[in-house]
């Protein structure tokens, strides 16, 4: 029994482990592809409009915070499950 | 899992040994122990040390001051244009330069905690913890809602901030409650995490290049591989010079947004 439980104790470390694992690549995705459009847009800009390039860069920055802000809550998550 | 590298490590060879995440991130106290409120760790030294560094630059940059900057005056006079035309201007305008100073000491308190990250011997970003962090963001979020209840009035801020204009009536409940939550909920949550996360992500990225290199060159299993972390890890280091910079930036910058969108209201 206790050996039952042993194990049970176990599987659920690594199921943990799987989960977090599982978590941080999914909240990778969106992040990922939103900071590629979000980066792909300002060097269009920026290329069609030299000029204007300083504020497409800050308003780019801006984005990227926003947008990376759902992977950084994912790794967090990860830590979480897998230190706390 | 740590138990399992743990128990490779305790065989003959070939186990790679990952300290264990506390031993990465908690310092113990090495001065004024015992006393609740003066002990120090390595932590607290690096919030003193990125307090008072920007102090010693500019106080130095003010007692030489010239009208054609040298030395220290450069860095302090470009730094402080740079706040000025980079963060200020682009999200406030002219009449954001009151809060100039509150931005510039927010500025360089972020990047001197963080670019300890990748000093010798240091080599700890004090903001991978979640203190000060979790501390600035509630700080931004006072002075920013105090600027709009300042400008705009309590009640008026209020409407303002949670119903957007020009939204359809039947819309109206949802979005009034994204929009309070997202601004006076998400808004110091996701700014407090950005930096930490960063900071930490940063951290556990070059621990881990080093604990690689470290083992390969130690154990000396394959000539070969001993240069591919390494010069990974040398990567890593210029490339979190930059985290470090830009997430002091962008928290700024965050923060002057915030603070513009207090005290200009959308139409």
């Amino acid at each position: 029994m206790i050996d039952l439980l042993a194990a049970a104790d176990e599987a659920l470390d690594g199921l943990k482990a799987v989960g977090a694992g599982l978590g941080y690549g999914l909240a990778a995705i969106g992040p990922g592809v939103g900071i590629g459009l979000v980066v792909g847009n300002a060097i269009t800009a920026m290329a069609r409009q030299p000029e204007s390039a300083g504020m497409v860069r800050t308003t780019m920055f801006l984005g990227i915070a926003f947008t990376e802000a759902l992977a950084l809550i994912g790794f967090v998550v990860f830590i979480l499950l897998n230190f706390a | 899992m740590n138990q399992l590298l743990a128990a490779g490590d305790g065989g003959s060879s070939g186990g790679l040994h990952f300290p264990a995440i506390e031993s990465l991130l908690e310092w113990p106290g090495f001065l004024f122990e015992g006393n609740t409120f003066l002990e120090l760790n390595k932590v607290g030294v690096i919030y003193l040390f990125a307090m008072a560094a920007p102090l010693v630059i500019f106080t130095l940059a003010i007692r030489k001051s010239a009208l054609v900057p040298r030395g220290v005056q450069t860095v302090a006079e470009s730094s402080v244009d740079f706040v000025r035309e980079n963060i200020v201007m682009q999200t406030m305008g002219p009449d954001g330069m009151k809060f100039m100073p509150f931005l510039l000491s927010l500025f360089f308190f972020i990047f001197f905690a963080n670019i300890t990250e990748v000093i010798p011997f240091i080599q700890f970003p004090a903001n991978s913890r979640m203190a000060a962090p979790a501390f600035l963001a509630i700080l931004v979020w006072v002075v920013f809602n105090a600027v709009g209840i300042k400008s705009q009035g309590f009640f008026s801020y209020f409407k303002n901030t949670v119903i957007p204009p020009g939204v359809p009536g039947a819309l109206l409940p949802l979005v009034a409650i994204i929009e309070f939550v997202s601004t006076f909920l998400v808004r110091p949550f996701s700014l407090a995490v950005r930096l930490f996360a960063n900071m930490l992500a940063g951290h556990l990225l070059l621990v881990t290049f080093a604990v690689l290199c470290e083992n390969l060159w130690a154990k000396n299993i394959l000539v070969s591989i001993i240069w591919a972390p390494f010069v990974v890890l040398i990567g890593l280091t210029g490339f979190e010079i930059l985290v470090a910079f830009l997430q002091a930036f962008i928290f700024t910058i965050l923060t002057a947004v915030y603070i513009g969108g207090a005290l200009h209201p959308e139409h």
